[in-house]
């Protein structure tokens, strides 16, 4: 076990240093000057320009700049945006704030989404099955900008249910309704992967013999059916909380939540490289520690699968 | 010294000792002649054919294609023509059945029910396209992992992984970031360049189970080339995971582009797009709520219908779903 956990944390050395590689030089390779752009429409002096580009290293090889970032990253400094304030900074107004709604989303994902594919998978071709069904693939075809402004509108324009953006970020009453149209999507995905893996479960001997044993009906379900049939949905839940923090962009645009998107949005949008870089790379070692945990899961899961 | 035996031998004498066993069958063989062995492709038809939801999905999609290829059949009113002074988010008629008229005018006075047909083009257009672009290139890079195993599987993986760690909406953000002009087919480099991981995994764990099977070693043993058993035997075995997972996504591509409009960072203003029209209207969303609601039911729709086919696909080329 500890041996597979220290051989997968080296094996995620390369493909950090990939993906952040690959972003950073996506991101300083796009056309247009951050530093000529600093002085809007007025021309710049060229003396003024060059010292900048001095400053933010920018006059060096691109792999250069790269060696110095990942060797900053590694002493925990990520630089500093081109307005001048730290990355790390802004990161720490940012992150609390997504950190909670795609927690908060993550939590309706598990719960809900568990319990409706338990719901369907137990009662498949009934009438609660069908209707389910539908309505999750009425939630996966609508993009979640339109979810999103669709409860706007109604929640918070017609039935002043809510207010319609958020005031507080950090309020989590506030922040409930974002977070259900955050998952939504994976809501919908989570209740029909259950619902499967439900139903194919519930075909198997070890349940028909569960049930001969005589052991009462919330055991056969909830220890023997439920516990066989989470494996493909935790594979599909660990890689899904990464892409709430990362979809947050959307949700975040739409009901002005002061989060990571919001700010990763702004800073794709004016080319602000050092603060896009640095939050990609946080998003990707979250993505790569969920994924771990999946892993580690799998043996919790399922006694069989063991870790040397 | 023995006679080496030319391929052309060796499969004859197997046709030859086939031959013997249809004949000792034969009987057999023609009692079952209605359960014939049908081929991968002819059963999923067959299962497909008895599928409501593979013909409601059929016939949503023809929709939609015939508006992307000729938007002149639904309407031929000009979605660029704009009336300000007459038509400015004048509400829907909807008895107006097919007129410019039918889903009212938005906040430039144009129609939305000839924008929105309009707009079909570049949803189907990106859709289409990316998927294609992403299963070729991802089948490859999945095929080449797969089949040669060792150090390229290796390589290719952690390419996988790494590219995989960038969401798509995120990698499309960036990279059509770069463009100061976009048209259609920078959205389609942008999203093929972060989606086709997905099927390059599909396709490489296809492929691993398919290569060890016995038709791939007998093929071998007739003398085939790499090349032929690659794309000869084993990718016609492998394909069934890779075109669901396709069809599945093709939705979601056609869903991304419009986020990515909507963002600001997709298609522009020569083009017509629903992610367009449905940014634009969001200001309006109090006073004229049809001009967001219109083009959001296509685009739904559309996504919809590729998802309704995929489900019909995969459950028509899975058989343990039967």
């Amino acid at each position: 076990m500890g041996r597979f956990v220290a051989r997968r944390l080296l094996q995620m050395i390369p493909v950090f240093i990939g993906t952040t590689l690959l972003i950073f030089l996506m991101v300083y390779s796009l056309p247009g000057d951050p530093i000529k752009a600093l002085f809007g429409s007025k021309a710049a002096d060229p003396a003024t320009v060059e010292r900048l580009r001095h400053e933010y290293g920018l006059d060096k090889p691109l792999l250069q700049q790269y060696w110095n970032y990942l060797t900053g990253l590694l002493q925990g400094d990520f630089g500093k945006s081109f307005t001048g304030r730290p990355v790390a900074d802004l990161m720490k107004d940012a992150f609390p704030v997504t950190i909670r709604l795609a927690l908060l989303a993550f939590g309706i994902e598990v719960v809900v989404g568990v319990a409706l594919g338990l719901l369907t998978g137990l009662k498949r071709g009934k009438l609660i099955d069908q209707i389910v069904l539908i309505l999750t693939l009425i939630v996966v075809s609508i993009p979640v900008f339109v979810i999103g402004f669709l409860t706007q509108f109604t929640l918070g324009m017609k039935w002043k249910m809510i207010t319609p953006t958020v005031q507080d970020s950090m309020d989590i009453g506030q922040l409930a309704v974002p977070a259900t149209v955050l998952a939504a999507l994976s809501l919908a995905y989570v209740t029909r992967l259950t619902r499967t893996t439900i139903g194919e479960n519930l075909r198997a001997d070890y349940m028909r013999t569960a049930i001969a044993k005589g052991l009462p009906k919330r055991r056969v379900v909830g220890v023997h059916l439920l516990r066989n049939s989470l494996i493909p949905v935790v594979t599909f839940l660990g890689t899904d909380l990464g892409v709430l923090m990362g979809g947050a962009i959307v949700t975040e645009g739409i009901f002005n939540v002061q989060g990571v998107g919001n700010t990763l949005f702004r800073a794709i949008q004016t080319s602000e490289g050092p603060t896009v870089v640095g939050i990609v790379s946080v998003l990707v070692i979250v993505y790569l520690v969920s994924s771990l945990v999946v892993d580690l899961l799998y043996a919790v899961l399922d006694p069989r699968i063991r870790y040397a | 010294m023995p006679e080496k035996t030319s391929p052309e031998a060796s499969r004859s004498t197997v046709a030859v000792a086939a031959g013997g066993a249809a004949e000792l069958t034969e009987a057999t063989v023609k009692k079952a002649d209605q359960n014939k062995p049908r081929s991968l492709g002819q059963d999923a038809w067959r299962e497909l054919r008895r599928s409501p939801l593979f013909w409601i999905s059929s016939v949503l999609l023809l929709l939609f294609i015939v508006m992307a290829i000729a938007p002149g059949v639904f309407t031929d009113a000009d979605p660029r023509q704009a009336d300000l002074r007459g038509h400015y988010l004048s509400p829907p008629n909807w008895s107006h059945l097919f007129q410019a008229d039918w889903f009212g005018y938005n906040q430039q006075g144009q129609s939305v029910y000839a924008r929105t047909v309009h707009g079909a083009r570049a949803s189907i257009i990106v859709g289409i396209c990316v998927t294609v672009a992403v299963t070729v290139f991802g089948g490859l890079v999945g095929m080449l992992a797969g089949y040669f195993g060792g150090w390229l599987d290796t390589l290719l993986s952690r390419i996988t992984d790494i590219f995989f760690g960038i969401p798509l909406l995120l990698g499309g953000l960036v990279t059509l970031q770069a463009f100061t002009h976009r048209t259609v087919w920078t959205v389609v480099l942008g999203l093929t360049l972060f989606g086709w991981m997905q099927i390059a995994r599909v396709m490489r764990g296809a492929v691993i189970t398919q290569k060890e099977a016995d038709f791939v070693t007998a093929a071998r043993a007739l003398g085939a080339g790499t090349g032929r058993i690659l794309f000869r035997h084993i990718l016609p075995n492998a394909l069934g995971p890779v075109i669901v997972v396709a069809t599945i996504a093709l939705g979601g591509y056609i869903s991304t582009e419009a986020t990515l409009s909507y963002l600001g960072i997709g298609l522009q203003d020569p083009v017509i797009s629903w992610g367009v029209d449905i940014s634009d209207a969001q200001k309006n969303l109090r006073d004229a709520p049809h001009t967001l609601l219109v083009p959001a039911t296509f685009l739904s729709l559309t996504v919809l219908a590729f998802i309704l086919l995929g489900d019909a696909v995969r459950d028509a080329l899975d058989p343990k779903l039967r």
